[in-house]
């Protein structure tokens, strides 16, 4: 297929999907809000107060990149799982699979699609955080290299999980038992040196630790973890999912019988 | 130009089932082509495979000389497939549904929505174009899904049951459709199992049971190898005073009895008959659809046939 066929095709799925998550804003857009505001005043008004600084800034300032990224993370990787895993339940997948549309237009499709959830609920999140702190941006390319690959490679990840699921339990697992630990324990709401070598070590195997760390560079200018690795472990991971997805759906894994 | 070209295909699935067991099959461009088969007999694996939703075991599948196999893109551009099933999203309006439709197969926008209001109005549809598809009634759905294969005018479509659960009125208003697409110039491939509706509609036919093509031939040559047609006769006098001598019949009621005819012996000393005893013959119906008395008997052939040594100690 030409170029430009598959650019409409691709065109047409993000266009169907941010439809899909606009219309129902109340469920996708609100309650992030909701949520990192509840977080601002508790964390970082009531407790942060008496926390005082960590990392030579105040609490406040400290928690609002992780937030922003957790809210980003969140979006993205069940705006992608519950959509793809809802088409294959009603199958009006088979609409795209019967098309002509080469498999990775169908991925990169649902990833811009869910990565613009997460991009949009960063947004929404970020505007919030300039209500209770004083945000200023330390390095404004890092910022945008950091979330667009963080909400590529959590999109990727939902679709992962989706081509696997067979019910919606099996949608919600991950993220409740792995994404939500991993997201917590991943330096939003403190820093990894607090923690005893050991746990420093095992934080260091979570990649939400980079994320988080590498992305508060963007806003503070502190890290604990090297930012160019971390952009580089990034990248690396996206290609990877990318491609492990690309082979299930050659495979028809999911999808196909 | 074969619109399909089957060869020796196969498929078995993943928990051992042989679905399809070698089939060779092959439709020309323009046919209206009725498959027919039992529940289980392999009709929605051979569709799944034609439109790549099943992956074949082995064989080979050409649709308009593209094999699947080296130009799937190609081969997916020319089918509309309309399935048994509804599988489209039922939160999005009809447009929606067409016009991304339309988008996946690289159909700009603009002429997108142009299409989606020529099928939609042909289909009675256009009035509900920003209703939400999970609002329409069962014809309309199944309407939609005919919209929604055609937005990309493809050379064939594909029809999976399409008048399922469709009233009679709607029904015929689809085969309308239908014949006049297929005349100017669409190939269609259905499946029914509405036999009056494959009579009515179709060409050529392939009856498949069991993973295998039992018969491909055209309507009018499987039709002429019915010899036998029962009749039902509504009489003008008490069916329990009718004599027939040379046919078997039976009373159907108190007015009506059915003659079965052979085809060499005709109908007119059933009428002499009774016209002999003063009976008028006030009307006069097949018992059954031509097509599907030859379906139930060669269905009843096949399955009378002694099993072979491999499926007996299966």
């Amino acid at each position: 297929m030409s170029a430009s066929v598959n650019y409409i095709a691709l065109k047409s799925i993000v266009r169907k999907e941010c439809t899909r998550f606009l219309r129902i804003w109340v469920q996708t857009l609100v309650p992030p809000a909701i949520t990192t505001t509840l977080y601002f005043v508790i964390f970082g008004g009531l407790i942060g107060s008496r926390v005082g600084e960590m990392g030579g800034v105040s609490y406040m300032d400290y928690i609002v990149p992780g937030l922003i990224m957790m809210s980003v993370i969140t979006s993205s990787y069940s705006n992608v799982a519950s959509s793809f895993f809802s088409a294959k339940f009603q199958r009006n997948i088979e609409e795209l699979l019967v098309a002509p549309v080469p498999n990775y237009i169908i991925v990169l499709g649902y990833v811009i699609g869910g990565m613009c959830r997460g991009l949009l609920v960063g947004c929404v999140v970020t505007l919030v955080a300039f209500l209770f702190s004083d945000l200023h941006f330390h390095h404004v390319g890092i910022l945008v290299v950091v979330i667009l690959l963080t909400a590529m490679l959590f999109a990727l990840g939902g679709m992962f999980n989706a081509l696997f699921a067979k019910t919606f339990d099996d949608v919600s697992i991950i993220p409740t038992f792995v994404l939500t630990p991993l997201t917590y324990l991943g330096g939003v709401f403190y820093s990894i040196s607090l923690l005893p070598e050991v746990w420093q070590w095992v934080s260091k195997l979570n990649p939400i630790v980079y994320m988080v760390n590498t992305f508060r560079y963007g806003f503070l200018g502190i890290s604990d973890i090297p930012v160019a690795p971390s952009i580089a472990m990034l990248i690396a991971m996206t290609i990877v999912l990318f491609m492990v997805i690309l082979n299930m759906l050659k495979r028809g894994v999911g999808i196909r019988s | 130009m074969k619109a399909i070209e089957i060869q020796g295909l196969t498929k078995t699935y993943a928990n051992g089932v042989e679905a399809l067991k070698g089939i060779d099959l092959v439709v020309e461009q323009g046919d209206f082509y009725a498959l027919l088969g039992p529940n289980g007999a392999g009709k929605s694996t051979t569709i799944g495979v034609l439109s790549s939703l099943v992956t074949k075991s082995q064989g080979s599948v050409e649709i308009f000389g593209h094999s699947i196999d080296t130009a799937l893109e190609a081969a997916k551009s020319c089918i509309g497939l309309v399935p048994q099933e509804f599988n489209f999203n039922q939160f999005e309006t009809l447009l929606q549904i067409v016009v991304n439709q339309a988008g996946y197969y690289g159909v700009p926008r603009k002429e997108a929505i142009k299409r989606a209001e020529k099928y939609l109005t042909q289909l009675e549809l256009w009035d509900k174009r920003n209703h939400r598809a999970r609002e329409l009634s069962g014809g309309m759905k199944r309407r939609l899904m005919i919209a929604r294969a055609l937005m990309h005018e493809p050379q064939m479509l594909i029809l999976d049951e399409p008048t399922a659960g469709v009233d009679i009125e709607i029904r015929r208003g689809m085969w309308d459709f239908l014949r006049t697409i297929n005349q100017q110039g669409k190939t269609i491939i259905l499946t029914t199992h509405y036999l009056e509706e494959a009579e009515l509609l179709c060409r050529n036919i392939g009856i498949i049971n069991k993973g295998q093509i039992v018969t491909n031939t055209s309507m009018k040559a499987l039709l002429a190898t019915l010899n036998v047609e029962t009749f039902v006769l509504d009489l003008s006098a008490p069916s329990a005073d009718v004599q027939l001598t040379d046919f078997d019949w039976r009373v159907v009621n108190d007015s009506s009895i059915e003659v079965d005819v052979a085809k060499e012996k005709g109908m007119n000393s059933v009428f002499a008959q009774l016209d002999a005893q003063g009976i008028q013959v006030l009307s006069m119906r097949n018992k059954a659809n031509r097509l599907e008395e030859l379906f139930v008997a060669m269905m009843g052939e096949q399955a009378n046939q002694p099993k072979t040594t491999e499926e007996q100690g299966a």
